[in-house]
């Protein structure tokens, strides 16, 4: 079953068509990748699927399963993005987005408050039901960040954590938001080879353990072709080939347009 | 009942400092409107009152990030909202002389707490019609929109004659002496304020005041949370100005004048922009400081016929207070701190250590 399709979408700013005419289709379950070089359009794909930017043309279509079980399909294109989080769609940052002078926990803590079913009033008089929502919230917080091996940090400033750390804070705060797809946008940047590999183990890990279906940007080829069922590759906007990695791998526009330039992509 | 008076134990055993601390301000405060001067007494209220406005503007600029210049407008909203509705109506036909009441309003007058809420009341429906487009919008619409909309008040009141007895204002209201009513709201406001930052929907002030993409995209409905806090500042804003009316026994548009606003700006900036604390010494310092230094805006010659102090030299010294710290002192006397007290350990072991520190040295340097 699909869990996320888009339907021909362009996205164009001015006369740079940033993606032209993208079709993917994500099974629910599966791991997903999208790469391409430099400039390709992937970071913008991830902003029209969130509704950072409502596409130029063309359709997000979201499958959420509801807590009965029931699927629908949604029309999600040019939804404001905290409705799409809402729906179940959560995301990293490339370029790392915490709320820098709040602490590790309350970054996590922040990503659950979609989830409050109590007023603000109610927050201010402390009752029962408010009281219970935030112990609650707190809880499932501690345990992601236990999870992310954060847990010793939770009450330093964001802001101060090594750039690995805040890039695990970053998922830590996105599945707070419960989400059943995940879109981690270049998780493994800047992170050395071991780290590399630790991480890898943990998105593995994490996906099975929050039932997840997960959609990766990521340069590290070696990641990509070990834990992806799905590859995209976009090149200028377009997409230049889609399959699994070893489709991927022996496709020749694809080695002609990105794993040629590998080389200074990946370091 | 005997869980409740546990917790209530528990509760007291690890807040016992900051129980003691509030009795003490509750008797410091009751001491205080027993002996207390009239000139001095009117000073506190007004202190109260500044804390009360400062905290709600922080609210929205400290600790959303929503840059609302419109405090001296809902000010004056809660002002003449408890003006209108408190002044006797015998005393209503010598006040408005010019042109009588107008006759739906003539004959209603409301006790003071119900006229002051009602003020707040007006302020929170104000603030909506105010914030609907601009917090839709990115950027410094808000700040723009706001300051119109504070002068375009004070010009309605000014023309409606009938209603706020135009430029004349409204005199004769009943005045509250004690200080309990501005101290007791100032606590209550206090204590909401703390409540509402340490919860749920105040992490997510924040985080749009971080990050407003971040916060979008954790499921942070930036227009309804933005709203939330704006209304909040409002009602509370319109509180205070209702107790400003009461402190005084008048209301006219002059004293709605940018210049007001200017003050609690002052106020964040130099307690800290998302400090509690910080909003409230600042608020003290400086209403008291302005009062200090009223000396300032009293023509005065030196010796030649040279008058150096006159009428806004006050303002062009606190402008250059503001712009210095601006400059040099960047986050205010607090930051985003608060002074608990861990805080305030904190701070007195890094001072004792930076003293020991200096004796060592200066004992080494005499060797
Ligand atoms: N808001 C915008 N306005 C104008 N142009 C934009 C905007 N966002 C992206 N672009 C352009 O769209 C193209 C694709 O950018 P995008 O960030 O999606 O690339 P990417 O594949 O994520 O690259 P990288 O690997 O460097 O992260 C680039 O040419 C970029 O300059
Ligand atoms: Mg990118």
């Amino acid at each position: 079953m699909s869990l996320l399709r888009t339907e021909n979408v362009i996205m164009q700013f001015g006369g740079v068509v940033a993606v032209n005419d993208l079709n993917i289709d994500i099974k629910k379950g599966e791991l997903a990748a999208l790469i391409g070089p430099n400039g390709a359009g992937k970071t913008t794909a991830f902003n029209v699927i969130t509704g950072v930017y409502t596409p130029t043309s063309g359709k997000v279509l979201f499958t959420p399963t509801d807590k009965n079980g029931t699927t629908t399909e949604i029309d999600i294109t040019g939804k404001k993005p905290d409705k799409i989080t809402t729906l179940g769609v959560a995301r990293t940052f490339q370029n790392i987005r915490l709320f820098k002078e709040l602490s590790v926990l309350e970054n996590v803590q922040v990503a659950t408050h979609l989830n409050t079913d109590y007023s603000f009033l109610s927050a201010i008089m402390r009752t029962p039901k408010a009281r219970k929502g935030e112990a609650q919230a707190k809880a499932d917080c501690e345990f992601l960040l236990e999870r992310l091996g954060l847990i010793d940090l939770k009450n330093e400033k964001a802001s101060s954590l090594p750039y690995g750390q805040q890039r695990h804070l970053e998922i830590a705060r996105a599945l707070a938001t419960k989400p059943q797809l995940l879109l981690l946008d270049e998780p493994a940047a800047g992170m050395n080879p071991q780290e590399t590999d630790e991480l890898t183990d943990l998105i593995f890990k994490l996906k099975t353990d929050f039932d997840l279906t997960i959609f990766m940007i990521e340069h590290h080829m070696d990641l990509v072709m070990e834990i992806s069922d799905h590859i995209y590759v976009l090149d200028f906007g377009c997409t230049i080939a889609k399959g699994t990695p070893d489709e991927v791998q022996n496709n020749p526009k694809v080695i002609e347009a990105y794993l040629g330039v590998d080389a200074d992509v990946e370091d | 009942m005997n869980e409740t008076q546990n917790n209530l134990g528990a509760y007291l055993k690890l807040h016992w400092k900051t129980a003691v601390f509030l009795v003490v301000l509750l008797i410091g405060i009751g001491l205080a409107d027993i002996f207390v001067d009239s000139y001095m007494r009117r000073l506190l209220n007004l202190c109260a009152i500044y804390v009360i406005v400062s905290l709600a503007m922080n609210l929205v600029n400290g600790f959303t990030g929503q840059f609302s210049l419109g405090q001296a407008g809902f000010m004056a909203i809660g002002a003449y909202t408890v003006a209108i509705f408190t002044v006797p109506v015998e005393s209503r036909a010598a006040i408005f002389y010019l042109e009588p009441m107008a006759p739906f309003l003539a004959n209603i007058q409301l006790p003071f707490v119900v006229a002051l809420i009602l003020g707040g009341l007006a302020s929170v429906v104000v603030a909506f019609f105010i914030g609907s487009p601009c917090l839709r919008l990115r950027g410094d619409y808000l700040a723009i929109a706001t300051l119109g909309f504070s002068e375009i008040i004070r010009i309605i009141f000014t023309n409606t004659q009938s209603i706020t007895n135009g430029a004349l204002g409204i005199k004769s209201i009943p005045t509250i002496s004690s200080l309990w009513w501005t101290y007791g709201t100032a606590l209550l406001v206090i204590i909401a304020t703390i409540l509402l930052v340490y919860s749920s929907y105040g992490r997510a002030f924040k985080a749009i005041r971080e990050d407003e993409i971040a916060a979008e995209a954790m499921g942070v409905g930036l227009f309804k949370t933005k709203m939330t806090s704006f209304l909040i500042g409002a009602f509370f804003t319109g509180i205070g100005g209702g107790l400003f009316a009461a402190l005084l026994g008048t209301v006219d548009p002059k004293q709605f004048y940018f210049t007001l606003t200017y003050n609690f700006l002052l106020i964040i900036v130099l307690g800290g922009m998302g400090s509690i604390s910080g909003t409230i010494i600042a608020s003290f310092l400086v209403t008291l400081g302005q009062e200090a230094l009223r000396f300032l805006d009293e023509p005065m010659a030196f010796g030649l016929d040279l008058p150096i102090f006159r009428p806004g030299l006050r303002m062009v010294v606190f402008s250059f207070l503001l712009m210095i710290i601006v400059l040099f002192y960047r986050k205010g006397l607090m930051g985003t701190n608060e002074l608990t007290w861990d805080f305030m350990a904190q701070k007195f072991q890094s001072i004792k250590k930076k003293l020991s520190r200096k004796k060592t040295s200066t004992e080494g340097g005499g060797k």
